[in-house]
């Protein structure tokens, strides 16, 4: 007990309760922040749940008061998504690289980095409305393409963002050794860094896709909505976001039935594509 | 202050068994003293080195002889690891560092911006102090260097990376790993791994960067052991903060403080009698 002589006990006893209040409030906000997100997903459930069946996944949707599903949209959804992924990541996985690797000496790096966060940030019906004016417009009509473009224009920032920051994460010593075997820079680049930060990237890809795929205000300006299903991407092509938002507005309970049977899929989607992000990530 | 006294002591056997395994090599006719008889691989000439603002090295001017193991000591932060980062200018990696003077390597000025640094590299080897695996595999390891200057056959390319294994004294441990991941062994294995990787692309200057720093001591003789083997093929040098190690390893050691070369000579004199206050200050303990 003579070693303790010097620790002075209130000192000690006050630091518990500091401890002990942070701690508190802390997990309260948890739990403030984790009641809205349960509150959504048991809503979503109990409503979305059974009008989840067969026919949602096999039949257009139908005119009010018919029996029908979403199938059109959940395939619209899909090629649009998948579209505006392809057209955005290998863009936004350059443009990272770029920032992370070759802009150590240059001048606009800083620039396109603080004009990326800002698209970062842009209200995604303002990216609607660009899509609109650039493409829709000249085009004359509603596309799947525009709503790709939309849809990529969402995720190039994240997907450069994600690139530089895990590019960075890579340790210079690394780097250093490639080059020191006299790899030239884009060897190294590819074949030593990208290897390196690869769980990373294809982190910020998912993660972008799990954004866009939601996303319903740049679609109603680009790819509009279908009935029916389309059967090419330079008309409109029916997608979910833009179906529940015309469903569960509606009069209709049969549309907003499927409205709810939507929403719950599209949540469960970017739930599981987080959850798969999660495993990626721990699996580095 | 006894704890002091105790630690001295300490330091001072430690520095006696270093002493006492001074080695010798070379044949009688060119004694590892003498650095006029022998053949100079790279001269270093009146060589400044750059932080951005930050003068670091002050006109460096050293031979290093061809086959033979230098090594650079002196306190944290003197320039060593700097000075040998010129040799095959890794620095350029960096925005705002730059070296004048000259590096003259088999009579070429390495500092020339002519210089291809790929192909520089590819002669200049290097290690680092911490391992540096790729997320590879062990034979991929090796193989990614081969690949960037040879196009060798499956058979060749295997005999290269069983060869450099061998050279790095790892075979043993891993020629039933070739397919695990690098990043996957200890921390000996994956230095010897960064060794064997520098020496398969065939170079002829050998860099190591306190190669040791991170290792157990079994590693550490294993990596020493190996220093010794490949002297007769390679020029070595070797940046080290561990004296002993300098005085086991080297035949010609280089002190350095604040970024100026204070003395250069055979390992045996500057560890029995050096010429320079600061040298004597710094092997025997007194500060550093």
């Amino acid at each position: 007990m003579s070693q303790l002589q010097n620790i002075n006990i209130r000192l000690y006893k006050r630091r518990i309760k500091l401890n002990f209040l942070v701690l508190s409030a802390s997990l309260l906000t948890t739990l403030f922040g984790l009641f809205w997100l349960v509150w959504l997903l048991v809503t979503l459930f109990s409503h979305g749940f059974q009008y989840l069946d067969l026919s949602v996944f096999t039949q257009p949707t139908p005119p009010p008061g018919e029996a029908g599903g979403l199938a059109n949209a959940i395939v619209g959804s899909v090629i649009i998504t998948v579209m505006g992924v392809l057209i955005g990541a290998p863009i936004g996985v350059m443009a990272g690289t770029f920032l992370s690797e070759y802009a150590m000496r240059s001048r606009i790096a800083p620039l396109i980095r603080f004009v990326n966060d800002v698209l970062l940030s842009a209200p995604s019906i303002i990216i609607g409305v660009f899509i609109y004016e650039v493409v829709v417009v000249p085009m004359g009509n509603f596309s799947g393409w525009a709503g790709s473009l939309a849809l990529a224009l969402i995720a190039l920032p994240i997907i450069v963002r994600t690139t530089e920051d895990m590019l960075k994460m890579v340790p210079n010593t690394v780097r250093e050794a490639a080059c020191a075997l006299g790899a030239p820079r884009w060897k190294m680049t590819v074949a030593i860094v990208y290897r390196a930060a690869k769980a990373g990237i294809l982190t910020g890809i998912l993660l972008a896709i799990a954004r866009i795929s939601g996303e319903t205000a740049p679609l109603l300006f680009t790819a509009l909505n279908n009935q029916f299903w389309s059967s090419s991407l330079n008309e409109p092509v029916a997608n979910l976001p833009v179906v529940i938002f015309q469903f569960a507005m509606s009069p209709y309970e049969d549309w907003q039935n499927l409205a709810w049977a939507g929403a719950f899929l599209i949540t469960l989607s970017v739930l599981v594509l987080n959850i798969l992000v999660r495993t990626f990530l721990r699996n580095r | 202050m006894a704890m002091d006294n105790s630690g001295m002591e300490k330091e001072k056997t430690l520095l006696e068994k270093g002493f006492s395994s001074i080695k010798h090599t070379g044949d009688v006719s060119t004694p590892a003293g003498d650095l006029s008889s022998l053949e100079i691989k790279m001269r270093v000439r009146d060589l400044d080195f750059y932080y951005g603002k930050f003068h670091a090295l002050h006109s460096i001017t050293m031979d290093i002889p061809e086959k033979r193991v230098t090594a650079m000591i002196g306190p944290s932060g003197c320039g060593k690891s700097t000075l040998i980062r010129c040799f095959n200018r890794i620095y350029e990696l960096y925005p705002r560092q730059y070296a004048t003077g000259e590096i003259l390597l088999d009579g070429r000025n390495i500092l020339s911006p002519k210089e291809d640094l790929n192909l520089l590299r590819a002669q200049v080897g290097m290690v680092f102090q911490k391992p540096t695996p790729f997320p590879m595999s062990v034979y991929d390891n090796i193989a990614f260097g081969v690949r960037l200057y040879e196009n060798l056959s499956r058979s060749e390319m295997d005999e290269r990376v069983e060869w450099a294994l061998q050279k790095a004294a790892l075979w043993k441990e891993v020629k039933d790993k070739l397919r695990q991941i690098g990043t996957a062994l200890s921390g000996g294995q994956q230095q010897r791994l960064c060794i064997a990787r520098a020496i398969a692309v065939k170079p002829e200057i050998v860099l190591l960067d306190e190669p040791c720093s991170a290792l157990d001591p079994i590693s550490t003789a294993k990596v020493e052991e190996l220093i010794d083997e490949l002297v007769s093929d390679y020029t070595i040098i070797i940046v080290t903060h561990n004296m002993q190690q300098a005085a086991r390893v080297s035949d010609f050691t280089a002190f350095m403080y604040l970024g100026k070369l204070i003395e250069y000579d055979s390992t045996d004199k500057m560890f029995t009698n050096p010429v320079k206050k600061e040298t004597e200050d710094y092997i025997t303990g007194r500060f550093g």
